[in-house]
């Protein structure tokens, strides 16, 4: 199953989260990660989608999108030149046993500590979804009581911004 | 966006009378109810002439045949809830074939939305999936920019249905009406122009193809493309075939007219499209009713495939050659390409393909068995009717046999004659259809060729024709089922008639069902009669006609293509493939 990165730009309208999830199902589409945001034009989000396309191209997918009225525009972010990123939240057994080597693992994955309890600790990683993989591989064996994890968001590599040309139109307009 | 600045201050409800009248309405079908009340006050004193139906589906599917008999935006009115609830089915059926709908509902005030108020429904959720696009207006300022942009989405690109429901405060609340000058959508651009270097590639296949047929669907007729595409057919010489929804995009007296394709398509268009080489298709979507099992549909054709909606393009079945644009543009930019290539010397030469075809047009005519004696058959009783109406009346259908026997046996030489459920298959269609035609056509004579299925389940709106003066006609072909369903059970189902007979030959008495509603009621069962019957139907003009036709149960729709079938195991009738099929 292949999966792909979606940068969607869409009109910040009501309902409009609504109709990008209605037509995945409708369509027997699979969202895998899907994060919201503003971007830096008022009035335009960006919603990051990765859909795992099985039977329907994604061609089809973007397609569909694009027929939605709030729709902007669609870019898909490859791997390689762009920066991906999910957010993490652990909690994870740290008693007085275990501690230091949960710490030492928090450090060697560049995470952070952010809650400490007497037999656990909440642990904040972020990076990409191989990264976030390692790190949970890691910490199982403690013994993980929660998990929070955001959808990916991504961005393009170099000097452009996707939001370049397409949104002089919808930028201009009054609120 | 720029807006003519006013100062007057009017309500919600009258900017929105307004913006109709703004946007160039002239009829609007609908009913009125608590949460949509304010805006049938100033409706009351519009120009544009409202039409109180009898129930919001009729609304719907009246506003339909309104704008498939025009080519204008049709618009339907209902309340909250229920009201608008009644409206999904025709906004599911325009959303299938395209139609050009912008339905307005009331919805409760805005402060009770979500609170499971009174005849609450979320009725733009409801219809996000089958809308081009849906509206929830809260606030007075915004009723005439989002009705402009409304029957702009609805009209343009590829033409849908876009609800527009409005709050009963913003309804009642005073604003001013700022008419916008014009429109900006950003995330909508639809792509018209077609690219000249796709039409020069489709222009060079066409000129090398052996075994072209031309597959048009009903973007043509949207796209108002017949003549051009009759310049496209007569310069290339090569064979049409118009679907269930482009019937009358292609005269059928045309001689390169092979007719419609498709489950009950005739053997020379299903066959013509199975052995060709190359399809331009125009307009169509290759639908599952037209290709039966994909896999083997035209396995040997390479695919021009033009069409407003990009999605469309390679959705079902893979493009050699994809071309993004309006059927009209599209058809006059290749009849253009293809006389360039004819200046070059290259034609195309397809007299081997034309014998092949005229050798299966001879061998397989489209026919029907005679019934019983005594019994009428459904096909004849349609055909005549056919040729006394005439090329220039309008026909609707419901979904069902008669449906198809009026595609097959009805000839068709017009666009915007022939309306029908295509994508969606909603019985009940032809009667409101057939009023909302004589409302944008009232010249034309218009028949609702109805299943005596189809037709329990609208003809209320009989009610609303005799009271405002559309004398439509509606022939009810009377077989006392569900017909098509009861086809099905006898080829697949044993004849096992589970809950498929509606003893409908007896109760209801649909001729005198017609006079209790103010419409002439007329009745037929004898084929010698037919012909009386249909003339006498013709001859009155001042009010609506039923005509009960009483047919054989039996008769079957033939060819036939089964579900989930190849086009290459098309039967002819019962067990009876074509000869070519045994040969092999």
């Amino acid at each position: 199953m292949t999966k792909h990165t979606l940068s969607v730009l869409v009109e910040d309208q009501p309902g409009v989260l609504a109709r990008i999830a209605g037509l995945f199902s409708r369509r027997s589409y699979n969202i895998e990660s899907l994060a919201v945001g503003p971007t830096e034009h008022p009035g335009v989000s960006r919603m990051t989608i990765v859909v795992s396309v099985e039977g329907s191209p994604l061609e089809q997918v973007t397609k569909q999108l694009n027929k939605l009225i709030n729709v902007i525009k669609i870019v898909e972010l490859e791997p390689v030149s762009s920066v991906q990123r999910e957010l993490l939240l652990v909690k994870v057994k740290a008693d007085l046993e275990t501690r230091s080597h949960v710490l030492e693992t928090v450090q060697l994955f560049r995470a952070k500590v952010v809650d400490v309890a007497p037999d656990a600790v909440t642990i904040e990683a972020t990076g990409n979804a191989e990264k976030l993989e390692a790190l949970l591989r890691v910490l199982e064996p403690f013994g993980i009581k929660e998990l929070v994890q955001s959808g990916r968001i991504a961005m393009g590599r170099g000097p452009r911004s996707i939001t370049d040309r397409s949104l002089r139109s919808a930028s201009d307009r009054p609120a | 966006m720029t807006e003519q600045i006013s100062t007057e201050l009017v309500s919600g409800a009258q900017s929105l009378v307004r913006s109709l009248e703004a946007v160039g309405v002239e009829v609007a079908f609908g009913i009125p109810g608590g949460a949509v009340l304010p805006l049938y006050d100033p409706l009351f004193d519009s120009s544009i002439r409202h039409i109180l139906v009898r129930h919001e589906q009729g609304a719907g599917h009246a506003a339909q045949g309104y704008a498939m008999a025009t080519g204008r935006v049709g618009v339907c009115i209902a309340t909250s809830g229920p009201g608008a609830t009644n409206l999904v089915t025709p906004i599911a059926d325009a959303h299938m074939d395209s139609v050009p709908l912008v339905a307005i509902t009331g919805q409760v005030p805005s402060a009770s939305i979500g609170s499971d108020a009174f005849q609450e429904a979320d009725i733009r959720g409801i219809t996000m999936p089958i809308t081009k696009h849906s509206y929830l207006v809260t606030d007075p300022s915004l009723i005439a920019r989002t009705v402009a942009e409304a029957f702009h989405i609805a009209s343009t690109g590829r033409p849908g249905p876009v609800l527009v429901d409005v709050s009963k405060d913003a309804l009642q609340a005073l604003t001013t009406f700022d008419w916008p000058t014009s429109i900006e959508l950003p995330g909508y651009r639809p792509v018209t122009r077609p690219h000249s270097k796709q039409v020069r590639e489709a222009a060079r296949m066409i000129v090398e193809a052996k075994r072209p047929v031309l597959y048009v669907g009903g973007g043509v007729l949207k796209a108002r493309a017949t003549d051009e595409l009759r310049v496209l057919a007569e310069l290339t010489g090569i064979p049409v075939v118009t679907t269930l929804m482009a019937r009358g995009a292609f005269p059928d007296s045309h001689p390169q007219h092979l007719g419609m394709p498709g489950m009950h398509g005739n053997v020379t268009a299903v066959t013509a499209l199975q052995k060709s080489d190359l399809l331009i298709t125009l307009g169509a979507r290759f639908d599952d009713r037209v290709t039966g099992r994909l896999d083997s549909f035209a396995p040997g054709a390479a695919v021009i495939h033009a069409d407003i909606d990009p999605a469309e393009i390679s959705k079902n079945r893979a493009a050699d050659v994809p071309i993004v644009g309006d059927c009209r543009e599209v058809i006059a930019d290749l009849v253009v390409a293809l006389q360039a290539e004819h200046a070059e010397g290259r034609e195309g030469d397809y007299a081997g393909w034309w014998k092949f075809v005229d050798d299966l047009r001879e061998t397989y005519p489209l026919g029907y068995s005679e019934p019983p004696p005594g019994e009428l058959a459904p096909q004849y009783v349609i055909e005549r009717l056919g040729a006394i109406a005439g090329s220039d009346a309008i026909y609707t259908a419901g979904v069902g046999q008669h449906q198809m026997w009026a595609a097959q046996y009805i000839k068709y030489e017009k666009p915007g004659t022939w309306l029908n459920s295509g994508g969606l298959g909603t019985m009940g269609y032809a009667v409101p259809a057939a009023m909302g035609a004589k409302v944008g056509r009232p010249e034309a004579t218009v028949w609702a060729v109805d299943g005596d299925g189809c037709f329990q389940m609208t003809n209320q709106e009989l009610a609303t024709c005799a009271l405002n003066d559309i004398p439509i006609k509606v022939a009810v072909i009377n077989n006392g089922s569900l017909g098509m369903v009861r086809q099905w059970q006898t080829l697949f189902y044993e004849g096992r008639y589970s809950n498929t007979d509606l003893h409908s030959k007896r109760i209801p008495d649909f001729a005198k069902l017609a006079e209790a509603y103010g419409c002439v009621g007329l009745r037929c069962d004898k084929a010698e009669d037919v012909d009386a019957t249909i003339e006498a139907a013709m001859a009155v003009t001042d009010q609506p006609v039923v005509v009960d036709f009483a047919v054989h149960q039996d008769a079957m729709v033939w060819p036939m293509v089964a579900a989930g079938t190849s086009n290459d195991d098309i039967k002819i009738a019962r067990d009876l493939a074509p000869a070519w099929d045994r040969e092999d």
